[in-house]
């Protein structure tokens, strides 16, 4: 994976160089290792600050939102299915959106990478092909990245761009693996009374910090309905009742939408799976209706059509 | 000034005699996270843990609080009347603190303390709460000094300091607080060799090593860099250029300000249920639009670049100014932890307080 | 001030005495409130310029400056603009309902700083209340003779916006102590109500150009929406009032009043505490974020 930043740099630079582009969108290096943060860069002399590694995992659809410019912007399939989602809904232009794709496979999760080596501070953190070292003040310790990946890409079906302006290499194989996390599956297996007693410990301890909405990209409504005074739908407090509505509402707004980023979770400071809600939904737009949000630009969005053969026993 | 010196493994038992006098709040893993909880049956203190995800500040300022009760039935002669929420403050010992977190209620109660205005909840749990503190040089490469964190031994926000010396345990009372609580845990006299050695451990701690090799946007600073802020005048720091570009990342979540230990504002809500209802107090957080949207719509911090400005502007400097006590950071680095996308104060703090020297350099 | 030992989060109960609707379009209104424990009334003891938390149980709170003097005894009045959760449903109040009442609040304008000298008074809009209760104030027979020439500019969009009709009528006499000017932007075609006084037509800061020449020993007091203050301050700095004589009011979001929650602040200064009267000198000081 580490070819592709230089073919990235040079990609950023080109279109900032000729002007084809007002931004350009990309990760730098943070501050931590195994940490990447996303930058917008306006300048081609900024071109050099960008990477690409397998800590470049928070979706970059998000900084796309909103701008009036021209902008370039790195893709994986997860980020180019969202920037779909979101042409498709009117918040960014397609035309106006120039996209450097990127065959992923898979980023890491740092945070399982931190607790698997509890009371070691990670130095540095090298990448080269599927593996990545990691130095700590008593040695090494070289891992495969594939192993540690973080969990949506476990379960990632589409890790190649679905559009691209261009492309830094060749598609990966996309391989077959089950739409819904193995962890949420295992749920579904239950009683509801059991389901009900999963979801109310998994979510128990959420400070409501909205960390997981403001990742999305596609959590974007000027006022978001926890945010409502007039009236307020959801109370402020940290009472359970209302932090479940809240997950189950912002789910439910996810409907036939969420492209299955993971954003939510690698926001979450809690390491609440706020996935589970929407990627049983995810699998619901597919097994009902064929849908999968953010594959294709001509196709409106789930909730957004009718087809007479849809599902509509519902009508009584 | 008392000092108790216990066995590794009789320490927990001599916590577990403080639950006599004390609701005790212990560390405990949760997940792949530690939090504070209190000790009762179903739960294992851990008092190996580094540092909790959320920061016991809770348990003075609880994210959501009840201050005040009324009834909107009329046929009530009090309705409509508010009265403060019948509560109690119960004697609590929070044992495993580590000292940044006990500074930052030092941080925090010159806001709810003040010559003009007392909040009576906050000083009553504050009061009603004696911090036993856990002592070892175990810093992780978040973490950071200021003047309001010292270093692992820092004993300034305790009642009790305990250091971990591995086969065991020295406790130091640090005032009455701390003498009374030592002595309802019992325990014997350390012996002088006991004594040496936390000696060599605060020592040794004094100049902090950092792992080799390390890679950063910037250098690593143990010391958060803030020595020029004092002297900075606000309104060219508030004005400067790179705002824009500290802010571009940031999702706007509040990560940074719930898991921050000396991060305090709030919002009051009133909530219903039939005719009785609660005033209730949330832990708020200036990354949110809503914080500061006045009932005509504008909104005077409506955008990112201008909230994230003052989350670190109210840190670094008009904290600094106000109380001249430090700024408003203990170190712990959860922000920098817990951030989505990696801002790190650190970084910020090296800008704000090196913001003058480039000045001078476009000068000259 | 609350007092230090007092819970600052506990409202004095009140009820409302009188509804007063000020405007032809219904957006503002005046409650008379009154202490249903009268020992809380000397509690209550503020300066012009101080604001209060109202408090609508179930509802919330929403900080309003306080629109009568401490010259007027047994009741305060609040006007309340008609805009959010509160102040829709305090609309909708009658006489007799139950309010809770935090406060005073903030700091007020100078008076030690106004004693023995010219003060210049200038509002718009709704803004205007809390200069009513420093009209009321100054012009008391037994404050006025602290003061020496008191002026003053207050304008609405049209007649029927403008607050106070009773109060204008007194202060427009020849003994009100006081040299009134009233203006509105437009004069209406069909005005229910057509003054007994001269009224200006014309936007604030014209007639502050026109009227207030003078900046020699005055203080001046402003309070209005953003535009009037952005057009009326070139005027009074090219009548050559200095930054240190002339004091605004702000208002920013609020919550707890008592300068804890942290939302109202500007730079290191919060409005609701360190405020919300500041001289411009002041604000010259601070970071531009209103």
């Amino acid at each position: 994976m580490t070819d592709y930043t230089d073919r990235l740099r040079a990609a950023a630079r080109r279109l900032l160089g000729e002007g084809r582009v007002d931004c350009f969108i990309g990760y730098r290096r943070g501050s931590l290792p195994l940490a990447a943060q996303p930058a917008i860069l306006t300048r081609a002399e900024q071109a050099d600050s960008l990477i690409w590694d397998p800590s470049c995992g928070m979706n970059l659809a998000h900084y796309a939102v909103g701008r009036a410019d021209r902008i370039g912007i790195v893709a994986t399939g997860c980020v180019s299915r969202s920037l779909v989602a979101l042409a498709l809904e009117n918040q960014v232009a397609r035309e106006r959106l120039y996209i450097v794709g990127v065959p992923c496979t898979g980023m890491l999760d740092a945070g399982a990478l931190r607790r698997r080596f509890p009371g070691r501070e990670a130095a540095a953190a090298a990448y080269e092909g599927p593996r990545v070292t990691i130095a700590f003040a008593d040695g090494n310790e070289e891992l495969a990245v594939a192993e540690n990946l973080a969990r949506p890409c476990r379960t990632c079906a589409h890790p190649n761009p679905v559009v691209a302006d261009e492309m830094l290499g060749e598609p990966v194989a996309s391989p077959a693996v089950p739409a819904v996390p193995e962890e949420a599956a295992a749920a579904e297996a239950r009683s509801a009374a059991e389901r009900w007693a999963y979801f109310c410990e998994a979510f128990a301890h959420c400070i409501r910090c909205y960390a997981c909405r403001n990742a999305c990209p596609l959590c974007y409504c000027p006022t978001c309905f926890v945010d409502e005074s007039r009236p307020q739908w959801v109370g402020k407090s940290s009472d359970p009742t209302d932090t479940r509505t809240f997950h189950f509402l912002r789910a439910l707004h996810l409907a036939g939408r969420c492209t299955d980023c993971g954003a939510c979770e690698r926001a979450c400071p809690l390491d609440i799976p706020v996935r589970h809600l929407t990627s049983r939904l995810n699998a619901e737009a597919k097994a009902i209706y064929g849908f999968e949000a953010g594959l294709d630009l001509e196709e409106r969005p789930l909730l957004d059509r009718y087809r007479p053969e849809d599902l509509n026993d519902f009508f009584k | 000034m008392r000092t108790r010196y216990y066995e590794r493994d009789a320490f927990p038992p001599a916590v577990a005699e403080l639950r006599r006098a004390y609701r005790v709040f212990v560390p405990v893993r949760r997940g792949d996270f530690h939090a504070f909880a209190e000790w009762d049956d179903s739960v294992r203190p851990d008092f190996d843990y580094r540092k909790t995800r959320v920061p016991p500040k809770g348990l003075v300022f609880p994210q959501s609080e009840r201050l005040l009760v009324f009834s909107t039935d009329e046929r009530d002669p009090e309705h409509d009347i508010l009265r403060e929420a019948p509560k109690d403050f119960p004697p609590q010992a929070v044992v495993g603190i580590r000292p940044y977190d006990a500074m930052a209620f030092r941080v925090l109660e010159v806001n709810f303390d003040t010559p003009e205005v007392r909040d009576p909840w906050w000083l009553r749990r504050r009061e009603a709460t004696t911090l036993i503190g856990l002592a070892r040089a175990d810093e992780d490469a978040t973490m950071f000094r200021t003047e309001n964190y010292a270093g692992p031994f820092d004993e300034r926000g305790l009642d009790v300091i305990v250091y971990d010396l591995g086969r065991g345990y020295l406790a130091k009372a640090l005032g009455e607080k701390g003498e009374a609580a030592l002595a309802a845990m019992g325990g014997d006299e350390p012996a002088a060799d006991a004594l040496r050695e936390v000696e060599e451990r605060i020592a040794r701690a004094a100049t902090p090593e950092l792992p080799a090799g390390r890679l950063r946007a910037q250098p690593a600073a143990p010391e958060l860099p803030t020595g020029r802020l004092r002297a900075q005048p606000v309104v060219p720091l508030f004005e400067a250029e790179f705002w824009d570009e500290v802010a571009a990342p940031c999702l706007n979540c509040g990560v940074c300000t719930f898991l921050c230990p000396t991060c305090w504002c709030f919002d009051i809500q009133d909530e219903v249920r039939k005719q009785e209802g609660d005033r209730i107090r949330n832990w708020d957080s200036c990354m949110f639009p809503l914080y500061t949207l006045h009932a005509s719509g504008h909104n005077p911090r409506g955008k990112k670049t201008q909230r994230v400005r003052n989350r670190f502007m109210h840190k670094l400097k008009y904290y600094l100014d106000k109380y001249d006590r430090g700024v408003m950071c203990v170190g712990c680095g959860r922000c920098v932890e817990a951030c989505p996308v990696n801002i790190d104060i650190r970084e910020v703090a090296a800008r704000l307080n090196g913001f003058g020297e480039q000045v001078e350099r476009h000068d000259r | 001030m609350i007092a230090r030992d007092r819970n600052p989060y506990l409202p004095y109960p009140v009820r409302i005495e009188e509804i007063i609707t000020e405007t032809g379009d219904h957006s503002l209104k005046t409650f008379k409130l009154v202490f249903l424990d009268p020992a809380d009334e000397a509690r209550f003891a503020f300066l012009p310029g101080q604001f209060a938390e109202i408090s609508v149980a179930g509802k919330g709170e929403i900080p309003i400056g306080i629109a009568s003097s401490p010259t007027e005894k047994g009741y305060l009045l609040f006007t309340v603009q008609k805009m959010g959760v509160v102040t829709s449903h305090l609309h909708s109040m009658r006489p007799g309902d139950r309010l809770g009442l935090r406060g005073p609040l903030g700091n007020w304008y100078p008076w030690e700083r106004m004693e023995g000298r010219n003060v210049v008074i200038i509002g718009g809009g709704c803004a205007f209340s809390t200069l009513r209760s420093s009209i009321v104030y100054m012009t008391d027979p037994s404050r006025r003779p602290k003061f020496k020439r008191l002026t003053a500019v207050y304008g609405a969009r049209c007649l029927s916006l403008l607050l106070y009709s009773d109060r204008l009528d007194e202060w427009k006499g020849e003994k009100s102590g006081i040299d009134m000017h009233v203006t509105v932007d437009a004069m209406q075609e069909s005005e229910p109500r057509t003054p007994r006084w001269q009224c200006h037509v014309g936007f604030v800061p014209a007639v502050v150009k026109e009227k207030i020449k003078d900046p020699t020993d005055a203080i001046v007091i402003l309070c209005g929406p953003p535009a009037m203050l952005k057009f009326t301050l070139p005027v009074l700095k090219e009548a050559g009032f200095a930054d240190g004589q002339i004091y605004l009011s702000l208002e920013n979001r609020m919550k707890c009043g008592i300068g804890m929650c942290g939302r109202c602040n500007v730079g290191g200064k919060l409005v609701c505490k360190d405020g919300p009267v500041f001289s411009l000198a002041e604000l010259g000081e601070l970071p531009r974020e209103t």
